[in-house]
């Protein structure tokens, strides 16, 4: 059961609140403005930017990201079936300037964490109060053997949204009919759990349409994976000739990868592939390595309520990159975060403490254009980590009507366009 | 020890009064993930603010209880203690 607070303690929170409102501003209206420099123009590194803004204006705000423009990782498995087109994933930062956010176009090279400066591949040096660092994520090139950057022109990832996305769509759409994709993912934790499976069921979707004769073999590094038994019982339902998932315990795991032949080696044999998609291992973007904040695993351990790095003080991690407990990789998460991070830091920069914070994720899969499932959970720190709240959360119910399938399908595309517009519009 | 309905009332009315200028309670900066800030964006899901807090809240209690169906609102109700549901519902309620 979640905790309950007395109406006692309640009412002395708010009134604790209003009171501290009444107090005079510290220090923000008679120093120089707080700087807040974000690294990474993703979900996460936009929306801590904007919530920045939004809640206290006084705060200086730099967003520092190579990219003119951003290309959404979430639908962009519709675009590689052949739903959807590219542009609607794309978004510029133009909002974002316009609401007083400094955008600097320009990769982050260093950070020297003592005088607190970010240094820029164009040699300019950013001073910060705070630094958020939101890279996402990076790929472990080589950690599956023969799976370089130059293997992923002939069998893509296609797990950062962009030209990636458009290879695997055109190999899909110059494949015979007869041909056998194969999907080879990950071990956990790697971005968007359900990912992988909901881009099997579209890219099934795309050949019972258009070649109905092809095959899909999921190769998995695990024996579960997120709304496992919504998957498994939509395939069954859709695409029961067509989709095969081979999971850990029946020979599932990639051990190594042939792009010139685009071969699939598990312990268990040979999987020849017409179209092969790796979903490799991943690890924290690269700045977060170079900053000090990732350990040993390639992600970075954060406070639960600050989300400020547990290795390098006045660095906060937010997004995919963060080990955030039980908060999967997702858009939903990353903006979720970023919002938390905001407040917590406009109350770190007037030397007060923030307040524990709860937290939401929503994820929304389509197995078909018109069926949708979801998972939701609601987190809180405890015990230095982000939990789960006992009795929250969940997945779809396993036997809801079509209806309610084609409802969350509509209320995906909704999310969707409300997420981006709160993080980009 | 969960309060009723009625008495939370009071503590809605007094604390929206307060809380348009206060940083979010614990748990409502996430909701405009699906709920739009902006209310010309297009999704089946209604804006947050502005509505009467009572409204919220009775609708959070029905999705708790099971009583309103829904998608992902009843999994994502349970995760609040009505005080908390009460907080967050004012500050919407605040909000313009």
């Amino acid at each position: 059961m979640p905790r309950h607070c007395s109406r006692r303690d309640f009412l002395k929170a708010v009134t604790a609140g209003s009171g501290a409102a009444l107090l005079p501003t510290p220090m923000l209206a008679q120093d120089a403005a707080p700087r807040v420099v974000v690294v990474g123009g993703g979900f996460a590194g936009a929306s801590v930017a904007r919530a920045l803004r939004r809640a206290d204006p006084a705060v200086s705000v730099h967003l520092v990201e190579a990219s003119r423009t951003f290309t959404a990782c979430p639908f962009s498995n519709s675009v590689i079936a052949g739903m959807r087109e590219l542009a609607i994933q794309q978004f510029s930062y133009d909002k974002l300037a316009a609401d007083g956010i400094t955008l600097v176009s320009a990769s982050a090279m260093a950070v020297d964490a003592q005088p607190r400066v970010l240094i820029l591949a164009t040699g300019t040096r950013l001073n910060y109060d705070r630094l958020v660092l939101a890279p996402g994520i990076d790929i472990r090139w080589g950690a599956l053997r023969g799976y370089t950057e130059a293997a992923a022109e002939e069998m893509p990832h296609a797990w950062k949204a962009g030209e990636q996305t458009l290879l695997l769509r055109r190999q899909l759409e110059g494949m015979d009919d007869g041909g056998t994709v194969v999907i080879s993912a990950p071990p956990n934790p790697f971005r968007c759990p359900p990912g992988p499976y909901e881009r099997a069921s579209l890219i099934a979707y795309y050949l019972k349409t258009h070649k109905p004769r092809s095959k899909l073999v999921i190769l998995d590094a695990k024996d579960a994976f997120s709304k496992q038994r919504l998957f498994l019982n939509a395939w069954k339902e859709l695409y029961p000739e067509m989709l095969e998932w081979v999971p850990l315990s029946k020979g599932g795991a990639v051990t190594e990868v042939d792009p010139a032949t685009k071969t699939f080696t598990t312990d268990f044999g040979k999987h020849q592939a017409s179209v092969g998609n790796v979903i490799p291992l991943q690890k924290a973007g690269r700045i977060a390595e170079i900053a000090g904040v990732a350990d040993r695993t390639g992600w970075c351990p954060i406070d639960p309520v600050t989300f400020e790095s547990k290795l390098v003080p006045n660095i906060h991690v937010v997004g995919d990159a963060a080990i955030a407990g039980a908060m999967p990789k997702s858009a939903f998460a990353a903006n979720a975060q970023a919002k938390v991070c905001a407040a917590a830091l406009i109350r770190l920069l007037r030397g007060e403490a923030p307040p524990a914070p709860k937290l939401i994720n929503t994820c929304y899969s389509l197995v078909a254009p018109n069926y949708g499932i979801s998972i939701a959970g609601v987190y809180q720190p405890a015990n230095g980590q982000l939990t789960e709240v006992a009795g929250s959360g969940g997945v779809s119910l396993i036997d809801a009507p079509h209806s309610t399938r084609a409802l969350e399908a509509s209320l995906a595309n909704g999310w969707f366009n409300t997420i981006t517009s709160e993080a980009f519009g | 020890m969960r309060m009723s309905l009625a008495s939370g009332l009071v503590a809605i009315s007094l604390a929206t009064a307060q809380a348009a200028s206060l940083e979010p309670p614990a748990g409502a900066s996430s909701c405009t993930g699906c709920h739009p800030a902006n209310a010309s964006v297009e999704t089946p899901v209604p804006p947050l603010a502005g509505r009467n807090a009572a409204d919220i809240v009775a609708a959070m209690e029905a999705f708790r209880s099971g009583q309103k169906p829904a998608t992902v609102m009843d999994r994502i109700a349970k995760g609040f203690a009505v005080e908390e549901i009460q907080a967050i519902a004012a500050w919407y309620a605040a909000q313009r």
